[in-house]
């Protein structure tokens, strides 16, 4: 069974149970999600509810205890994941930690240089290009982390809280970026965040998690003219979905 | 600094021509100066120096060999540490050098019981440090290789050993100077070849002043080997110092 052509990826009734030594832990119940192409995907939900697990299995690094994730084509997908911390190898450059995907796979260097040349220009860190990452900022390092996240073109680019660590000002700023990179690419993004207006200016679709098990509360398609600038979020569309989102997640 | 070593010579010259110390107790700086190039020009220095250099080394080379590996298991499975903590623990109780003469009579006055003794000196410091190290290793970057679909050769090579690698290096420069000491104690054990056994012969022929040929050379040797471990962390560690 594939799943529908209409969609990246497939979740039919995943459930997820961790066993450990202090019994059981269900965290995921019935969830059933569609991730369509091209389509940018907020995951909201209260802390603990199980938001990172499910990204990991998209990332194919855990396997769901109940139900089905279909592929497109029933391939293996390529992902690209950026964390809250970004994460980059400290004894890699900038530029190697970006070729680090390409290298492992075994990528030509000339064609390798090539494209995170291209990224690094995209995320405007040429003149970080050879720089050790503990001199970078916050947000110059999550940039990093995104470049390397999207050079292997990745079927799905999955970012969990890629901003949490971030200021208010660079945080927004970082969306916009991220926005950007996004209509320049055309991916297909599942972002976790605890931010809902954050989640209103960037997505495609909302979906709000319940407390931990975690169903699907709410499935919301945001169908807000791009580009959103600052004057959205006084819209009263802008203030009906905030209040509806913020309303799923206290019950 | 020259000047401290050149201070330090002068004291050390009144030191012996107003005590009048006969050479065999405390020979004169210079003494000593002529002792080193005799058994540097009849070979002899160069034969013990080189002897303890090659059961230094290889000693070095296998004890780090073995830890890394068995730490790279016991980083790996928390069986085997829990199974073989306690032994090692006790092992790390016993001083090598009280053990010395214990080799020696077990595996012979020969070259292995140094090569050993080198070894196991530097083996617990490496052990421990290959554990800490691989266990420092983020949870979120394992998670990002395991996304890329590295092989296990790529996880290792790409970011066990880089992550590891400054603690592990710590590990060695500890490990480096201890195992001359131990080397050395070998020798004095019972050897025929080495700078613990020409200071041994010296002492046997009242040739004081080749005991201190011996024993500068000993230090020479320890603080070369310290020097080339802090230049392999330059090399290699680049990013932590810039
Ligand atoms: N490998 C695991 N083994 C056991 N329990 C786990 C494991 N991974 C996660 N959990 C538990 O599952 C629950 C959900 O964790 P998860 O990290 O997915 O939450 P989250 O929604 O991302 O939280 P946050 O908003 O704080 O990031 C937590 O209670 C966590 O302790
Ligand atoms: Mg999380």
């Amino acid at each position: 069974m594939t799943a529908s052509t209409a969609s990246v990826i497939s979740l039919q009734h995943i459930q997820m149970t961790f066993h450990d030594q202090n019994g059981e832990l269900e965290v995921l119940r019935d969830i059933q999600v569609e991730i369509r192409p091209q389509e940018f995907l907020c995951v909201l939900g209260p802390s603990g509810c199980g938001k990172s697990t499910l990204l990991r299995m998209l990332a194919g690094l855990l396997a769901p205890t109940g139900g089905q994730l279909l592929k497109a084509d029933n391939q293996q997908l390529s992902v690209g994941l950026v964390f809250q911390q970004s994460n980059l190898m400290p004894w890699r450059t900038v530029l190697d930690n970006i070729l680090l995907p390409l290298e492992l796979r075994g990528v030509p260097q000339d064609a390798a240089l090539q494209k995170a040349q291209d990224l690094i220009e995209l995320v405007g860190l040429q003149e970080f290009t050879n720089v050790w990452p503990e001199s970078l900022s916050g947000g110059m390092a999550q940039r990093v982390a995104i470049a390397r996240a999207l050079i292997q073109d990745p079927d799905l680019l999955l970012l969990d809280e890629p901003f949490g660590s971030l200021d208010a000002l660079t945080r927004e700023k970082m969306g916009a970026e991220l926005l950007r990179i996004w209509q320049a690419r055309r991916k297909t993004v599942v972002m976790v965040t605890h931010s809902i207006s954050e989640a209103l200016l960037l997505a495609d679709r909302v979906l709000v998690l319940s407390q931990r098990p975690a169903r699907v509360l709410l499935d919301l398609p945001v169908r807000l003219p791009r580009p959103r600038g600052e004057e959205a979020r006084y819209s009263a569309e802008f203030q009906a979905m905030a209040k509806q989102i913020r309303g799923a997640i206290s019950v | 600094m020259v000047i401290t070593i050149a201070l330090f010579l002068l004291l050390w010259e009144l030191l012996v021509l107003l005590l009048q110390l006969p050479a065999f107790i405390l020979p004169a700086p210079i003494q000593v100066a002529e002792r080193f190039v005799r058994a540097l020009s009849d070979g002899s220095l160069l034969e013990h120096g080189a002897a303890t250099l090659l059961e230094v080394v290889s000693g070095l080379s296998c004890g780090v060999l073995f830890a890394s590996l068995l730490g790279y298991l016991l980083a790996k499975s928390r069986f085997l540490e829990n199974v073989l903590q306690p032994f090692l623990v006790a092992s790390q109780a016993v001083p090598t050098i009280a053990i010395a003469p214990l080799l020696v009579i077990w595996f012979g006055s020969g070259i292995f019981s140094k090569v050993l003794i080198c070894a196991l000196t530097v083996f617990f410091p490496v052990l421990v440090n290959t554990v800490v190290g691989l266990r420092a290793v983020p949870e979120n970057l394992r998670d990002l290789m395991r996304s890329m679909r590295a092989t296990p050769w790529q996880t290792f090579s790409q970011l066990e050993l880089p992550a590891a690698l400054p603690i592990l290096l710590g590990g060695l420069r500890i490990g480096a100077t201890l195992s001359v000491i131990g080397a050395v104690v070998g020798e004095l054990v019972g050897s025929d070849r080495g700078l613990g056994f020409l200071i041994n012969v010296g002492r046997g022929q009242y040739d004081t002043a080749l005991v201190f040929v011996g024993v500068l050379t000993l230090v020479c040797l320890a603080v070369l080997l310290y020097s080339l471990v802090v230049w392999l962390e330059k090399r290699l560690l680049r990013w932590k110092l810039d």
